[in-house]
């Protein structure tokens, strides 16, 4: 299939009080057409700045150092930031759904106006033309009285409401790349049951790729083709979905695999947690930065670069010199 | 608090258990009055906890589920008396501390411990850490001279798996999951028969969570008769934890069992759905497991349905369903359901 977003070499640095802080540091990856991917990390890794360096919403004193950014075979690189290329690529072409649903909507403009504002100025619909459409979107993300509701501010709608809300907006230009950014961390369960299949079956129908960027192994297990995992700013393992669950070849992409407790755990399973703590992206040696906290270091480890990325199978690539034997079963 | 060398016997919790209940809750109903108009008269209630029954045995975890809004934290709040119950009685050690006024209720709060979800709200930014682990031995009096308070401060800090000498530093120094080992230290203060942990790892990155669940784990190892009632939304954590599990919804116990059973056979429709919600990390089971998604939301505890709370999001609902209350019924020894659809296995027949 052909490939909608290649990122090549991205480095994303933050010049803060405490120095130079490495933030996305040579990443590359794409994503096809259609495809769901998604990127798996702690906070701090630099999934989410990656994600939004894609989208050019890097301000300062954060920067995008160098890399490429090829979106359906032009680099978003050579656009201004804020130049009116981007800003008819940015919510029209490639939308984004963020985390906190409460803080990434606007308090003081009901839902409907949220949702005519990007259909009047993408898709240069009339007043009433937009507001069809919106009651559409909202009645489409499973909202109910759809009509009525366009008049509700952010705050009328519970936590699951807004991310519905959000996912409307985000679909509502028909986008060739969504970007979930932890779409559903700050929601139950159930509610997060229910917004994955929705977005699930709505990219499907809309034909648009998605992102998933979560810390949540278990959703992108359920719903991802293929995943990166990040650590310090890096990749450290990429794969389809099954190869990194079934034979994961990283100690960190293991150690997060062995410490999270799982529902069908037989009783008396025992978490082997991950000693220590995330490294300080200000202070990063020029080792692998998982070294001080990995089981399966190395003489070579201690001494040389962290290695690039490298093929241990077709498809599947890691960034690591022991490349211990994955976990079987 | 004996220390015992060893594991505990779990297999001895599933018998009938004839020792000592740490903790009771009976029928507990907490009712928060809504106020309106210029003379604040009561026009509502919202039934956050209506009609909870829980029993902690020595040395148990309890871990208690459900989504945002189920009563959780309500019922946590209510056994440590911070909110008093509208109804219901909440026995502590054999005490019935209910009613009990302030003044009475001190010596018991000393040994029932709270750590509290948000490592970062719940410390006192300007005290060390060691003034923070130390301040319930302050308040208790529980010693005399400030060295052995010190001292004391010093092995709850090894305990907890904390440097003694970062005692000196203040919270901002430390990291979410040092942090939460600082609220735990000072849980153990005091030499708790009870800690309340009320999501004490979901603010916690998954890598650092393992870390702060085994430490719990470990914890109640080392002290045999430590016991906890531990509250998340994390089936899969409360799994983990747990001796035995009750399942929230709406201010109800829907469903009690083991963690093995609840999870091999759950029977309460509730309790399916909020399982087959919890992804597993590996893409070979998801692709054959069985998705139950709910619909709609979880109604406001202001004007909760008719008869069983669920009902109208239940894929199995009968009309009786919106007339008739569910009371828990034992099903199976250590397995209790509150749903009408479920009965008593010689009953099915009939």
């Amino acid at each position: 299939m052909a490939i909608l977003l290649e990122v090549r070499n991205l480095r994303t640095q933050f010049l803060t009080d405490d120095g130079l802080i490495k933030a996305v540091d040579d990443v590359s990856y794409h994503i096809d057409e259609k495809e769901i991917i998604g990127v798996v990390g702690e906070s701090g890794c630099g999934k989410s700045v990656t994600q939004l360096s894609v989208m050019r919403l890097i301000t300062p004193p954060g920067k995008i150092t160098s890399g490429q950014i090829i979106f359906e075979g032009d680099d978003l690189m050579k656009y201004e930031a804020n130049g009116p290329e981007m800003r008819s690529i940015r919510g029209a072409k490639i939308a984004m759904i963020f985390q906190e649903p409460m803080t990434s909507l606007n308090p003081v403009l009901t839902i409907g106006r949220q949702l005519t504002e990007t259909l009047e100025l993408h898709l240069k619909m009339g007043k009433s033309a937009a507001n069809r459409r919106a009651a559409e979107l909202l009645d489409m993300v499973g909202i109910p009285c759809a009509d009525t509701r366009l008049g509700d501010y952010p705050h009328q709608f519970s936590g699951g409401m807004r991310q519905r809300a959000m996912i409307a907006m985000a679909l509502s230009c028909n986008p060739r790349l969504v970007i979930a950014d932890e779409p559903t961390t700050a929601l139950d369960v159930t509610t997060q049951a229910q917004l994955l299949e929705l977005m699930k079956a709505l990219v499907e129908e809309f034909h648009s790729a998605l992102v998933i960027v979560t810390h949540n192994l278990g959703v992108v297990a359920r719903y991802a083709q293929r995943i990166y995992i990040m650590y310090a700013g890096r990749i450290v393992e990429s794969g389809t979905c099954k190869d990194i669950f079934r034979s994961p070849r990283h100690p960190y992409t293991m150690g997060l695999l062995n410490c999270v407790p799982r529902i069908d755990d037989r009783e008396g399973r025992e978490l082997e947690a991950i000693k220590g703590l995330p490294p300080n992206l200000g202070r990063l040696p020029g080792q692998c930065a998982f070294l001080p906290r990995c089981e399966h270091a190395v003489d070579r480890c201690r001494v040389e670069p962290w290695p690039e990325l490298q093929a241990v199978a077709d498809g599947h690539h890691t960034r690591c010199f022991v490349n211990p034997p994955g976990m079987t079963g | 608090m004996k220390k015992r060398p060893g594991h505990r016997h779990h297999e001895a919790l599933h018998d009938a258990y004839t020792g000592d209940w740490v903790l009771e809750v009976r029928d507990l109903k907490v009712y928060f009055p809504v106020l309106r108009g210029l003379l604040l008269r009561k026009v509502a209630d919202i039934k956050a906890v209506d009609g909870v029954s829980l029993r902690v045995r020595r040395g148990e975890v309890l871990g208690l589920v459900g989504e945002s809004g189920c009563g959780k934290t309500t019922v946590a709040r209510s056994i440590i008396r911070v909110y008093r119950p509208t109804a219901g009685r909440v026995i502590f050690e054999g005490t019935d501390i209910t009613d009990l006024p302030e003044r009475k209720l001190k010596p018991v709060r000393r040994k029932m411990a709270y750590i509290f979800q948000d490592p970062y709200g719940s410390l006192d930014p300007r005290q060390s850490a060691a003034s923070i682990i130390g301040e319930p031995l302050v308040a208790h009096k529980v010693f005399k001279s400030k060295q052995e308070r010190r001292a004391r401060v010093d092995e709850l800090m090894g305990i907890v798996g904390l440097d003694p000498c970062m005692g000196g530093r203040f919270p901002h120094e430390f990291s979410g999951g040092q942090r939460q080992r600082i609220g735990i230290a000072r849980a153990l203060a005091c030499n708790p028969s009870l800690i309340i942990c009320d999501e004490p790892v979901s603010a916690l990155d998954v890598s650092i969570q393992a870390q702060v669940i085994n430490l719990l784990k470990a914890l109640q190892k080392e002290f045999v008769d430590l016991s906890y009632v531990f509250i998340a939304h994390d089936l899969a954590v409360v799994k983990h934890v747990s001796d035995r599990i009750a399942v929230m919804y709406l201010g109800h116990v829907v469903e009690t069992a083991t963690p093995g059973e609840l999870c091999d056979n759950p029977r309460h429709p509730y309790t399916k759905a909020l399982l087959s919600a919890v992804p597993v990390p590996d893409p070979f089971v998801e692709e054959t497991r069985e998705r139950i998604v709910l619909t709609g939301e979880v109604p406001s505890p202001l004007n909760p349905p008719s008869g069983c709370t669920f009902h109208q999001r239940c894929p199995v609902a009968v009309p009786e369903c919106s007339r008739v209350s569910p009371v828990l019924k034992e099903i199976d020894p250590n397995h209790q359901v509150a749903c009408i659809m479920v009965e008593r296995p010689d009953e099915r027949s009939t």
